[in-house]
C-alpha cells in the first residue's frame, strides 16, 4: 500500500527541451530525451496492469508494461529488445508517433491523472541501445531462395523488408530518391527527427542483408511487371507524395512552395546549410503557411529557423479543428508562430518580377459539422482583406502519385487514386503484388504504415512458402 | 555511382558533351526523356535531357552548357570519374508519328534536346526542315548530326559569323510564309525564342511542340517545383511534360520561375570560383 501511494505521488516526468529562444536559431532536436534516472522514475508510475489497455492502443501491439518494467529495473538494453520484438523502428516511433491518441490515450492513469509517458520511454530505451552501439541482429532464418522487390523505402517498405529478410527471403528495395527513408528523410525536419537516427536504422537493415537500390523510379526504369519477371513478390509502399494546391489565382508565382518542395529542399537536400550545400531555398521575411496539420507546423518551424521575421499559420477553420498534434501546435506557439484562424486565401498577388507580395484572404465562420465531423467553415461575405507576405508554403495535404499506379495494368485503384488492398493482408487485386502505407490509406502515420508493412510481410511469407495466392 | 566514359568540349569550352555509364537507363530511355543528376554529396539535383543513348554500350549522352555552380562542377569531372546520382529516364517520351513536313527549330544548347526528337521524327518517315542557330559560329553545336537527318537545313547566327545573320525565328517565319505545308513545328531553345516561335506558328495555325526546362527537385511529381501553366491549368513539367503545346504555355510565368534563384546561383558560383582558384 505504502509502495502504491509512493508511486501515485510521482508526477508525469517532463521532457527536457531546448529553450525556444535558442532553438529557433538551430536545427537541433527540440526534446532532449530523458536522463536514465528520470526514465526510471517515469517507469515507476506504470501500474503493470493485468489486462493492459495501452497495448490495445498500439497499432503494432508493443508489450508496453513489459518494456516499462525492464526500464524500471534498469535493464535498458532488454527494454529496447522487448520493444523491437514488435516495432523495428522504436527510436523513430518514440519521436513521431501521436501517442496521445494511441497507447497513452488508453492508459488507465489517464483517467484521473496524466498517462504514463510511453512514447518518451520508448525513445529512451531505443536511444540507449543505439548510443551504446549495442544493436543486436536477430537470428535470420534459413535462406528460402525467394526474391522480393519492395518499391519505396518509407516506413512501410522498410518494415516489409526487415521482416521478410529475417524470415529468410532475399529482399531488394527500390527507391526513387537518392536516399532511402521516404517521408522520414525528405519530410520530417531534423529538429523533430535527426537524420542520423534514420540512417542508423537503414544501416541496421543493410546489416540484416536488405539490398537498397536508390535512384530507381519504378514505372520508369522498370515496370512492376518487369520486376515480377525477376522477383517472386512485389510490395508497393509508394506513400502519398502528390502535393495538393489551393487552385486559386496567382499560385504559380515565385515564392510559393508546396510543403513537399519546401521540406524536401530543407531536409533531403540540406538547403538550410546553403551555400555549403548547393540546393537553394527562399528564406522569406514574412512567411505564410497555409494549413494547420503536422506538415504545416513542420514547415512553419523550419521557416522560423531559416531566419524569417514573422511566420503565420493561415487556416480556414478554428483552433479546435486544427489537425496537428497538440504538442506540435504548442511547440509552434512557443517559437512565436502567429495563428491566423478562420482565414482562407482567395488569391495571391505578385510584384512586377513575378514574386508573391500579398495574399488576399476572406474571413470564415463555422457552420454545421461536415463529413469529417468538424464544423464546416463558411466565408463571411465582403470580409476580404490583404496581408503582405514574401514567401508562402501550401500545406494542404497530399494525394496519390499516379506515376506508378497508372503504368501498372491489373492494379485496382479507388476513386481517389489509392491502391485497393486487403487491410488484413495487403494483397492488391494484382497477383503477387502487395501494397501498404499511405498509398493505400491516404496520408496517415509512420506507425500505421509500419503496421501495414508487418501484415503484408506475414502474407507474403505465407505465399512464398505455400505458393497459394 | 555513374562513370564518365568520355568527355568532349564543344563550342569553345562552354558546352560539354559527356557519355555516362548507365545501362538500365540507356535500355529504357526514349527520345524526349531526361535524367536528374547530383554530382556529389552536397550537390543539387538538376535535370538534363539525354541527347542520345546507346543501349548496347549501356551509355547515355548529356550535353550541357556551363551556366552555374552545378554545371561548372560537373565540367571539372574527367573521364573515369563518377557522378554520384543519376536517375531516369524521366518525363514522357516524345509522341512520334508520321505527319509530313516537320520543322525542327533549335537554339543554343536546345539543339541537344532537339536532336533525338528530330531524329525520331525522321525515322518515322517525316520530311525534316531543320533550322538551328547560336549566338556565333563557335557556339553552334551538333551541326553535322542535325544536317544528316535533315531534308532541308538552315543555320543562323546572331552576329552573322556563320549561316544567315539573325535568329532561327527569322528563317522559320520565311518557311511559314512560303506555305510549305508544315504540319508540325518543334521548337527548343531559350524561353524567349520558344515564346516568339509559338507566337509565330499560332498566327499561321501550325501545331507546335516545345520542351520546357523548368526548375526541378525530385522529377517524379512529388514537389511541384516544376509547375507551369498550360492552357490555363497547372501542369508538372517532370511528369506531364517536358513537351507541351507551345500555343498553350504561359512563357512569361516560366521565365519568371526560372529566375527564382538568380541571387543564390550567383553566390554559389562566386564561392565555387574562389575554391577553384585556391
Ligand atoms: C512533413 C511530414 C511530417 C509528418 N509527421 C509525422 C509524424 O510526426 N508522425 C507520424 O506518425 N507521421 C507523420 N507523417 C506521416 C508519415 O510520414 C507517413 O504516413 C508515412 O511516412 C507513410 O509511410 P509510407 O511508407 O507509406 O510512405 P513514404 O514515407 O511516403 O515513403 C514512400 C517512398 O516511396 C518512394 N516512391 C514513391 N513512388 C516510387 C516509385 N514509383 N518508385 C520507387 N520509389 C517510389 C518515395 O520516394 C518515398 O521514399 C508526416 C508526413 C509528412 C509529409
Ligand atoms: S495502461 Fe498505463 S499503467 Fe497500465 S500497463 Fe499500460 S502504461 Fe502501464
Ligand atoms: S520536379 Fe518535383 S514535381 Fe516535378
Amino acid at each position: 500500500m505504502e509502495e502504491k501511494r509512493r508511486r501515485e505521488k510521482i508526477p508525469r516526468q517532463k521532457m527536457p527541451e531546448q529553450d525556444p529562444k535558442e532553438r529557433i536559431r538551430n536545427f537541433l532536436e527540440v526534446p532532449l530525451g530523458y536522463p536514465p534516472d528520470v526514465a526510471k522514475l517515469e517507469a515507476e508510475r506504470c501500474l503493470q496492469c493485468k489486462k493492459p489497455p495501452c497495448i490495445e492502443g498500439c497499432p503494432v501491439e508493443v508489450d508496453i508494461p513489459g518494456f516499462i518494467k525492464l526500464i524500471r529495473e534498469g535493464d535498458f538494453l532488454s527494454a529496447a529488445k522487448k520493444i523491437k520484438e514488435k516495432n523495428a523502428l522504436p527510436a523513430i516511433c518514440g519521436r513521431v508517433c501521436p501517442q496521445e491518441v494511441q497507447c497513452e490515450s488508453k492508459c488507465v492513469l489517464g483517467k484521473k491523472d496524466e498517462p504514463v509517458a510511453i512514447g518518451r520511454l520508448e525513445r529512451f530505451a531505443a536511444d540507449w541501445e543505439r548510443e551504446r552501439g549495442e544493436v543486436s541482429i536477430p537470428e535470420i532464418k534459413e535462406k528460402t531462395g525467394k526474391k522480393v522487390a519492395v518499391v519505396g523505402s518509407g516506413p512501410a517498405g522498410l518494415t516489409v523488408a526487415a521482416d521478410l529478410t529475417v524470415l529468410g527471403h532475399d529482399v531488394t528495395i527500390f527507391e526513387a530518391l537518392h536516399k532511402p527513408g521516404g517521408v522520414l528523410v525528405y519530410g520530417i525536419p531534423e529538429f523533430r527527427l535527426p537524420k542520423s537516427i534514420v540512417e542508423a536504422e537503414i544501416k541496421y537493415l543493410q546489416a540484416l542483408g536488405v539490398k537498397i537500390e536508390v535512384n530507381s523510379v519504378i514505372g520508369k526504369i522498370r515496370s512492376v511487371d518487369e520486376l515480377l519477371n525477376e522477383y517472386d513478390a512485389v510490395f508497393l509502399g509508394l506513400g502519398a507524395g502528390l502535393p495538393l494546391f489551393l487552385n486559386i489565382p496567382g499560385e504559380n508565382l515565385c515564392g510559393i512552395y508546396s510543403a513537399n518542395e519546401y521540406l524536401t529542399r530543407s531536409n533531403l537536400m540540406k538547403a538550410y546549410l546553403f551555400p555549403e550545400y548547393d540546393t537553394p531555398i527562399s528564406k522569406g521575411k514574412r512567411v505564410a503557411v497555409i494549413g494547420a496539420g503536422n506538415v504545416a507546423m513542420d514547415a512553419a518551424r523550419t521557416a522560423i529557423r531559416l531566419g524569417a521575421e514573422e511566420v503565420h499559420i493561415v487556416y480556414r477553420r478554428g483552433k479546435d479543428e486544427m489537425p496537428a498534434r497538440k504538442e506540435e501546435i504548442l511547440h509552434a506557439e512557443e517559437e512565436g508562430i502567429i495563428f491566423d484562424l478562420l482565414t482562407n486565401p482567395v488569391r495571391f498577388i505578385g510584384d512586377e518580377r513575378g514574386w508573391v507580395k500579398e495574399i488576399e484572404c476572406i474571413r470564415m465562420e463555422l457552420g454545421e459539422p461536415d463529413a469529417s465531423g468538424r464544423r464546416r467553415p463558411i466565408p463571411v461575405k465582403g470580409s476580404e482583406f490583404r496581408m503582405p507576405f514574401d514567401l508562402v508554403i501550401v500545406a494542404l495535404g497530399t494525394a496519390a502519385n499516379p506515376l506508378l499506379t497508372q503504368t501498372t495494368p491489373g492494379l485496382v485503384l479507388n476513386e481517389r487514386g489509392y491502391i485497393v488492398a486487403d487491410p488484413e493482408t495487403g494483397k492488391t487485386k494484382k497477383e503477387k503484388v502487395w501494397a501498404g502505407g499511405d498509398i493505400v490509406t491516404g496520408a496517415a502515420t509512420v506507425i500505421l504504415a509500419m503496421g501495414a508493412g508487418r501484415k503484408a510481410a506475414r502474407s507474403i511469407d505465407e505465399y512464398l512458402r505455400t505458393g497459394k495466392w | 555511382m555513374f562513370r564518365i566514359v568520355s568527355k568532349k568540349t564543344l563550342a569553345q569550352g562552354t558546352v560539354i558533351h559527356m557519355k555516362i555509364e548507365a545501362p538500365q537507363i540507356a535500355r529504357k530511355a526514349r527520345p524526349g526523356q531526361f535524367i536528374i543528376l547530383r554530382v556529389d554529396e552536397k550537390g543539387e539535383r538538376i535535370p538534363l535531357t539525354m541527347a542520345s543513348t546507346d543501349p548496347e554500350d549501356g551509355t547515355i549522352d548529356i550535353i550541357f552548357q556551363v551556366v552555374g555552380k552545378t554545371t561548372a562542377l560537373l565540367s571539372t569531372k574527367d573521364v573515369g570519374e563518377y557522378i554520384l546520382d543519376v536517375v531516369g529516364p524521366l518525363g514522357r517520351p516524345t509522341h512520334v508519328e508520321n505527319v509530313g513536313n516537320v520543322a525542327c527549330v533549335g537554339g543554343g544548347t536546345g539543339i541537344a534536346v532537339l536532336y533525338p526528337i528530330a531524329k525520331a521524327y525522321k525515322d518515322a518517315g517525316n520530311r525534316i526542315i531543320s533550322i538551328i542557330g547560336a549566338r556565333n559560329k563557335d557556339l553552334l553545336i551538333l551541326e553535322k548530326e542535325m544536317r544528316e537527318i535533315s531534308d532541308e537545313f538552315y543555320i543562323t547566327t546572331d552576329d552573322g559569323s556563320y549561316g544567315e545573320k539573325g535568329f532561327v525565328t527569322d528563317v522559320l517565319r520565311r518557311v511559314l510564309d512560303e506555305k510549305k505545308d508544315l504540319k508540325l513545328v518543334i521548337g527548343i531553345g531559350p524561353v524567349p525564342m520558344m515564346k516568339y516561335l509559338s507566337f509565330l506558328t499560332k498566327e499561321h495555325g501550325v501545331k507546335t511542340i516545345v520542351s520546357l526546362n523548368s526548375i526541378m527537385v525530385d522529377g517524379t511529381g512529388m514537389c511541384g517545383a516544376c509547375r507551369v501553366t498550360v492552357g490555363g491549368k497547372t501542369k508538372f513539367t517532370c511528369v506531364d511534360g517536358p513537351e507541351f503545346d507551345g500555343h498553350e504555355v504561359d512563357f512569361s510565368e516560366l521565365e519568371k520561375r526560372l529566375s527564382a534563384y538568380v541571387n543564390e546561383e550567383r553566390l554559389a558560383m562566386e564561392r565555387f570560383k574562389c575554391t577553384c582558384e585556391k
